[in-house]
């Protein structure tokens, strides 16, 4: 290939990725949606707090099982450590600071994201499935044995931060901490949409597609997941933290399985490996849990298990994926 | 008998008698994910609901523990054959994810139908006379109940072993396991080998729940709760491996009775630390093919 050539080549890829990183019209949608509920809605902005928290939990496992198609089934690891951190950080050593213990979250849930991704990584399928479940048990059960710092399954209640910034103190109908979330939320969603649409990204994609041929081209296989992994533990612990922060408490129930279990399922109702189905996701499964639990706790249990079984036999991609068919179909129409 | 001694012989009976709970419960989703690697996480559900048949014959219609246990496991492995032909044939070629989340939506739907008809709480069943008590074995004395459950599943592992490694469909289930496309090209019909382990499989699970009723008690959560041990033993021993998925049982069912025994407090832990210090070295298991 010339030198020409190649630049020119070089040129095309490059108006490529800009052109689809670009910020579409459509995505302003649900910023907007969160910031017309705190209007609306004004006295269920704790409940909106929680439902942006799982956005947040959703997006991060999107990295790493919707991009870099790792299944797993420990994540709530990661948002246990945050919630822990904070959790501990206040209740043991009077650290109640909240943007710093944010910060704080994110580097010990990354330190462990790195330390596991690094040492189980290497392991795929059913043996993969088993091993990150056992972290988050073992994580778990390491908590109830020390029950004297962790507070045990009674957990640490009562927890108390100061205000915002040293400013804004948090108000009975969590206004306050509805902005906060959403604001972290935001910046958080940028740094994602940086990194799936970036050559990482790209990279990530392709070992998802076919980890055979990213070897084959010499791509260092393990160190992107390990980064992947850790990016995304250190996310889901920040949105542990401010599981924390928000509700003032934490138990060992974060380190549940059914944690793990539910953040997937949001993630696959909204639909895999397109950033935004987090958002729909988690929205519409809390949405409908806040409704459908208070009616029948197992009435939505037997709801969210056909749900699933649905999503798997007819809309694999979720949600979103059911839009985009229909859009594919309409337009479709309009070209006969 | 020295103390030490004496908690060391109630760790090991113990322990045996779990460890054949699980090798019962767990041996046919080893093979059937050896077969087809399929991840069913559906299986503690099957186990569940035989073990609610059981509840049923013996205290509604007052029927007897054995026979309800052979009737429970009839019915649950018949019932199986539908889900398999119906559901899980569809996604043979799909990815983990997809099983894993078609098949955690049927545990949850079980867990929910269950609940609804038998309410959360754990139940019990009448056992007979010659199960209840202690048995003494000349130098001390053993629940009757655990001694039973050991002497059921040393002849069941016996009929297995038969079945598997000496029969002609044993064979086939091991050219199978062993090399699907291979055995298909010397004309064994796979599908049908796999409803039939399938069958098998979950018919072992629903005996295994009615044998856990007496044994850690049965409540609708069943299905989760265990579920974790059953894929542990499986992936521990390597898929679609006999002998592995017995020797997973006997080390996961003694180091967990081990754990409760001496550190009631670190509960589940030695278990998990177990699993991952085995799975990090032989990632296949103990006997699973790398």
């Amino acid at each position: 290939m010339t030198t020409a050539n190649r630049g020119q080549t070089r040129e095309r890829a490059a108006t490529f990725i800009l052109k689809r990183h670009r910020m579409r019209a459509a995505e302003a949608l649900p910023w907007l949606v969160a910031i017309a509920a705190f209007f609306i809605v004004p006295d269920r902005m704790t409940f909106g707090s929680q439902v942006l928290i799982m956005v947040m939990f959703a997006l991060s496992l999107d990295l790493i099982l919707g991009y870099a198609g790792i299944v797993t089934l420990g994540h709530a690891a990661f948002f246990g450590i945050g919630a822990y951190t904070v959790g501990l950080a206040a209740a043991r050593l009077q650290w109640t600071e909240p943007i710093s213990g944010l910060f704080a979250a994110a580097i010990a849930a990354g330190i462990v994201g790195f330390l596991t991704g690094w040492l189980l990584l290497r392991y795929r399928g059913l043996t993969l499935l088993m091993l990150t479940l056992a972290t988050a048990i073992m994580l778990q059960e390491t908590g109830n044995l020390r029950s004297d710092i962790s507070g045990g399954y009674d957990g640490l209640p009562g927890l108390t931060f100061k205000p915002l910034l040293g400013v804004f103190d948090y108000d009975l109908y969590g206004h306050t901490y509805y902005l906060y979330v959403l604001a972290t939320l935001a910046v958080v969603f940028y740094f994602v949409r940086r990194i799936v649409y970036s050559p990482f990204g790209q990279a990530l994609t392709g070992i998802r597609e076919n980890v055979r041929r990213m070897h084959a081209i010499g791509s260092p296989v393990h160190r992107r997941l390990v980064t992947v992994y850790t990016i995304a533990a250190a996310i889901a612990g920040v949105a542990g933290a401010l599981f924390t922060q928000t509700n003032a408490y934490v138990t060992l129930t974060v380190f549940d399985f059914d944690n793990s279990a539910k953040v997937m399922v949001m993630l696959i109702l909204g639909g895999t490996g397109r950033l935004y189905g987090a958002f729909v996701g988690a929205a519409v499964y809390m949405i409908l849990e806040d409704y459908f639990s208070k009616l029948s706790p197992t009435f939505w249990q037997f709801g969210i298990g056909l749900l699933l079984v649905l999503a798997v036999l007819f809309a694999r991609r979720g949600v979103l994926g059911l839009f985009e068919s229909f859009g594919e179909y309409l337009a479709e129409r309009k070209k006969r | 008998m020295p103390h030490v001694a004496n908690i060391a012989v109630s760790i090991l009976f113990d322990g045996l008698a779990y460890a054949m709970f699980l090798f019962i419960t767990s041996v046919g989703l080893s093979v059937t994910m050896g077969l087809m690697g399929f991840v069913n996480l559906a299986h503690g559900a099957f186990a569940m609901a035989g073990g609610y048949i059981v509840v049923s014959l013996t205290r509604t219609l007052g029927i007897d523990f054995i026979p309800s246990l052979v009737i429970a496991s009839l019915v649950v492995g018949a019932v199986s054959v539908l889900f398999e032909r119906g559901l899980y044939r569809r996604l043979y070629k799909a990815t983990d994810l997809e099983q894993v989340l078609l098949t955690i939506g049927l545990a949850f739907m079980a867990i929910a139908t269950f609940t609804y008809f038998y309410g959360p709480i754990p139940k019990s069943v009448p056992l007979p006379a010659w199960l209840e008590g202690d048995v003494n074995l000349g130098f001390r004395n053993f629940p009757t109940y655990r001694a039973f459950l050991i002497v059921l599943g040393t002849a069941l592992i016996a009929v297995l072993w038969y079945a598997f490694e000496r029969t002609n469909i044993g064979a086939k289930i091991r050219a199978a396991v062993d090399n699907r496309r291979m055995a298909e090209s010397v004309g064994i019909n796979v599908d049908r080998l796999f409803t039939l382990t399938f069958a098998l499989g979950s018919g072992l699970a629903a005996l295994g729940g009615g044998l856990a009723i007496q044994l850690l008690g049965l409540s609708p959560s069943f299905a989760v709760l265990y579920l974790v041990l059953f894929l542990i033993v499986v992936a521990v021993g390597g898929l679609g491996s006999l002998k592995g998925t017995l020797l997973a049982a006997l080390v996961i069912g003694v180091f967990d009775t081990a754990g409760k025994y001496l550190l009631a407090d670190a509960g589940g832990f030695f278990v998990y630390a177990v699993t991952v210090a085995v799975l990090l070295v032989k990632p296949a298991g103990f006997y699973g093919r790398e």
